[in-house]
């Protein structure tokens, strides 16, 4: 994308059939705009990861350790060992290719090696040569590969085209997790020292910082002040964000983004207006100022590490429970692997809301529910004082983000919220929704702009499903709960389907919320005028 | 190329038996020794595998949600689709096993209208309906095969029989299942010699098996309508060999040790194929797990603690900006 701008009808033209080269070849053009910067070695000697080296992926020769073939053989050994999931994958594919067109950089790219069930040969070609009968005495016959230099480049290539959405995995008989092959795939290159810069340096700076920006305590609150004045400005109402408050009752955790980035910004003042509204005791922690996890794209322990800090700083500050932000791959941290990895919470109480005296109980180990599961129950007890007509100037449609939908099942809660702030809400279509969502195309770390074409292409099938919404109903904002799709979905939709904006659910939510001695409201929390609040005379010009 | 390899060696295999079984030397060694051999190797094998696949633990509770999670009360849980228990889990893996519930769900990318594009996504149930006509028919053709094995015949096992034929058409009446095995099975591999995509992802181990099969349907069809083989004496055999006093007797056709002989391949090729899926999904992480990971604490047996930073380390290197910054500190 950076020299040559393409052109949207140029990108379209796919050609879904395979090519003639079969694919057990290895060998990939690391074309411009379909992959992600190398890690730097500061990064990884950081967070003391091995064998850290200068390099890029078009480079003839990549900086290997001289026994890399025994670290790759020994590295898949392990896991077979430790993760039946693994191995029942790489055994039980009967290639039925059910899976194949159902991966969004597949359709938008055209890719053979894009079909989920050939992501996962590249792998599987190697275990059966090297550890099942078949392969030993067969070979290539059976489906065997020899492990090759050009196999690792094809694997560094590939499994950073995966955004580990799992949408396979919902069509595919045996259940057989793309993201769990992925996942493996990215442990054993990064034993190579093998990884991407947009997830190590997020790593590297959530292990120091608390959060993947990097910002330091100072400026953590600096941010959630300059939020505090913001709001203030739109409602008149100056509301308290408590940072590191020992004894409160809940701790609050959500992606760093949320403080940060636009339109996520928007999403932060919806909590602070919510939880202001309530006289919510909770707290911010600036140790624990991160609820997203990049380790989840890097590897188990990556995940772990990170992970730790939001029981560690529950324990430190005495809270009695956790409350988690608007983000996507965060709750499937959260919601499948926190409370193995860094559990038992037994210091804490199961979540209890004070408002209305539900008891989360489906939270009663983890200790930690969703901000949505929280707000539903609000709104379904009238405990909050919505209007709804606050958001007529948004016709509006939901992305389920691909963790909270397939990992998770969040499906009702943001969209009971989501029809009770706003007025006009239309789905896209069935295929294209809830468990069958499709990725923003730039989760897992590959969100980069050097990687811009390949988040475009598998962006087409989302953006496609808003523009049918847009021309039918006339949808002009696109909610989501997912800190990656607040990041990237703007420039997808930008570029697919422009008039349509990105928001948060809690946007909305803080748009429609009538506060006690709110100042009379004209604009939004982006300060856009409100259709029908405006002054009569104003009014009409909007309407144009 | 890779199905041209899966039918030579088909056609290799069945003339190996069709000729070999000749002599009586050669029968004994198609009628008794190999089918003790490959029914064996299928026993050890399966084993094996299952009990490979059982050593590996599962780290992760790592369900693939299909539907809505439980959690608030007056929010319909989807039970099947992202159970919360045993009894939705069995239900979710029963709709698996029995009716292949997710490859129902299967659709197809279609793009219309370039180049004002648009994606359609169909639904798909050609592959899912081939499949089930394949595996039901297997099943109960397996099970129809019981009558060579027990004398008397159980009454189930009869009625079984006589439902399957009861289309009423040719002598003996055509069973469903001969009909739908094969049409199901030139079905399956049809698709993978003209779908350009799944022609490109398979793989000889996948021309081979349905192959195999179909040539032990098709040798089986073949005996039961035209060629009229000797059940008697085929009876005579089974009887022996599950009695563990094998005779074979004289005047069995070459076709039928051709027909066992495939059998027995089947049998000794399973385990160490892709066909041990039939055991596989039930090990299946995504599908045999209850989404109930914040309810109840799943294990991870080689949990290990990592290297992690303390909130004291990160204070000691930020504390003066944070005092700096009015926020609270442990050590001052």
């Amino acid at each position: 994308m950076a020299e040559k701008k393409l052109k949207p009808e140029e990108l379209v033209q796919i050609e879904l059939s395979p090519p003639a080269r079969e694919w057990m070849d290895p060998s990939v053009n690391f074309r411009k705009g379909t992959w992600n910067y190398a890690a730097v070695p500061d990064t990884l000697d950081y967070l003391g990861l091995p064998n850290a080296g200068k390099w890029s992926p078009p480079d003839e020769e990549w900086p290997l350790p001289d026994n890399w073939q025994e670290i790759i053989h020994n590295g898949i050994k392990e896991r077979l060992e430790k993760y039946r999931s693994f191995k029942v994958f790489m055994d039980i594919c009967v290639r039925c290719g059910a899976c194949a067109d159902k991966c969004h950089f597949f359709i938008g790219s055209g890719d053979p090696k894009n079909m989920p069930v050939l992501r996962a040969e590249l792998l599987r070609s190697i275990y059966r040569n090297d550890f099942t009968m078949a392969g030993k005495v067969l070979g290539k016959i059976a489906g065997g590969r020899k492990l090759s230099k050009q196999i690792i480049k094809e694997w560094f290539y590939y499994f950073f085209q995966c955004t580990e959405c799992r949408r396979c995995s919902v069509f595919c008989p045996y259940g057989i997790d793309t993201a769990e092959i992925t996942m493996i795939g990215r442990e054993l290159l990064s034993l190579l020292g093998l990884g991407i810069e947009w997830v190590c340096t997020p790593l590297a700076n959530c292990f120091r910082t608390g959060n993947h920006l990097g910002i330091q305590p100072h400026g953590f609150k600096d941010s959630l002040e300059f939020a505090v004045d913001e709001l203030e400005e739109i409602t008149g109402i100056r509301v308290n964000a408590p940072i590191n408050k020992k004894g409160a009752e809940i701790l609050f955790v959500a992606p760093s983004a949320d403080y940060f980035a636009s339109p996520h910004y928007y999403t932060l003042l919806g909590y602070l207006a919510l939880f202001h509204e309530l006289g919510l005791d909770y707290t911010w922690s600036s140790y624990a100022s991160e609820g997203g996890n990049f380790g989840l794209f890097h590897s188990h322990e990556m995940i772990k590490r990170l992970n730790s800090k939001i029981y560690m700083e529950a324990r430190r500050l005495g809270v009695k429970w956790i409350i988690g932000g608007e983000c996507g791959h965060m709750w499937r941290v959260l919601n499948q692997y926190m409370d193995t990895m860094n559990g038992p919470a037994d210091f804490l109480e199961v979540p209890v809301s004070p408002y209305t005296g539900t008891k989360f109980e489906h939270a009663a180990s983890t200790k930690m529910i969703h901000i949505s599961e929280f707000t539903a129950d609000l709104i379904k007890h009238n405990k909050l004082n919505l209007d709804p007509r606050r958001n007529d100037h948004w016709v509006a449609t939901y992305h389920d983000s691909c963790n909270p939908a397939r990992s998770m099942g969040l499906l009702e809660e943001p969209r009971f919220i989501i029809k009770n702030v706003a007025n006009n809400f239309h789905e896209m279509p069935e295929n294209t929704i809830r468990e069958q969502t499709f990725c923003c195309g730039s989760g897992a770390g590959l969100g980069t702009d050097e990687n811009m074409e390949m988040r475009l292409r598998g962006g087409l099938p989302r953006a496609n499903a808003v523009n049918y919404v847009k021309d039918k109903f006339g949808v002009n904002v696109l909610l989501c709960m997912c800190a990656i799709d607040k990041a990237t979905l703007p420039p997808l939709l930008e570029y697919w389907v422009p008039g349509v904006e990105v928001a948060g659910v809690h946007e909305l939510v803080g748009n429609a919320l009538v506060m006690k001695g709110e100042r009379p409201r004209t604009t939004d929390l982006r300060g856009e005028p409100m259709k029908g609040f405006g002054d009569a005379a104003g009014e009409e010009a909007q309407d144009v | 190329m890779r199905f041209l390899v899966s039918l030579v060696a088909v056609l290799v295999l069945m003339g190996a038996a069709y000729f070999g079984s000749a002599s009586s030397g050669g029968q004994y060694l198609f009628g008794v020794i190999i089918p003790y051999a490959a029914i064996a190797l299928f026993i050890a094998g399966v084993l094996y595998r299952v009990l490979g696949w059982a050593k590996s633990p599962v780290p992760f509770r790592i369900s693939t949600t299909c539907g809505q999670q439980r959690s608030l009360p007056w929010i319909k849980n989807s039970t099947l689709d992202n159970p919360h228990g045993t009894l939705g889990v069995l239900g979710r893996m029963a709709l698996e096993v029995l009716f292949f519930r997710s490859l129902f769900r299967n659709t197809k990318a279609q793009i219309h209208g370039r180049p004002a594009f648009r994606f359609v996504y169909g639904a798909d149930k050609y592959l899912w309906l081939g499949a089930l006509a394949f595996h039901w028919s297997f099943l109960l053709i397996f099970i129809r095969h019981y009558r060579f094995f027990a004398e008397p015949v159980p009454g189930a096992v009869l009625g079984l029989q006589s439902l399957d034929g009861i289309m009423q058409v040719w002598v003996p009446s055509v069973l469903i299942t001969n009909v739908l095995i094969i049409g199901a099975l030139v079905y399956l591999w049809g698709r993978r010699l003209v779908n350009p995509q799944v022609r490109y992802i398979s793989l000889a181990a996948d021309h081979f098996p349905l192959l195999l099969l179909l040539s032990v349907a098709g040798t089986g069809a073949y005996m039961r309508y035209f060629s009229k083989v000797d059940l008697i004496g085929i009876k005579q055999l089974a009887m022996g060999l599950v009695s563990f006093a094998p005779v074979v007797p004289d005047g069995l056709a070459p076709l039928f040790f051709t027909h066992l002989f495939l059998v027995c391949v089947l049998f000794a090729y399973f385990p160490v194929s892709k066909l041990m899926h039939m055991g596989g999904i039930f090990f299946s992480p995504t599908r045999n797990l209850a989404n109930n990971n914040r309810a109840a604490r799943h294990i991870n047996p080689w949990n290990y603690p990592v290297k992690v930073h303390t909130y004291e380390e990160y204070e000691d290197e930020f504390r003066d900006v944070m005092k700096a910054a009015d926020m609270p500190v442990e050590k001052e």
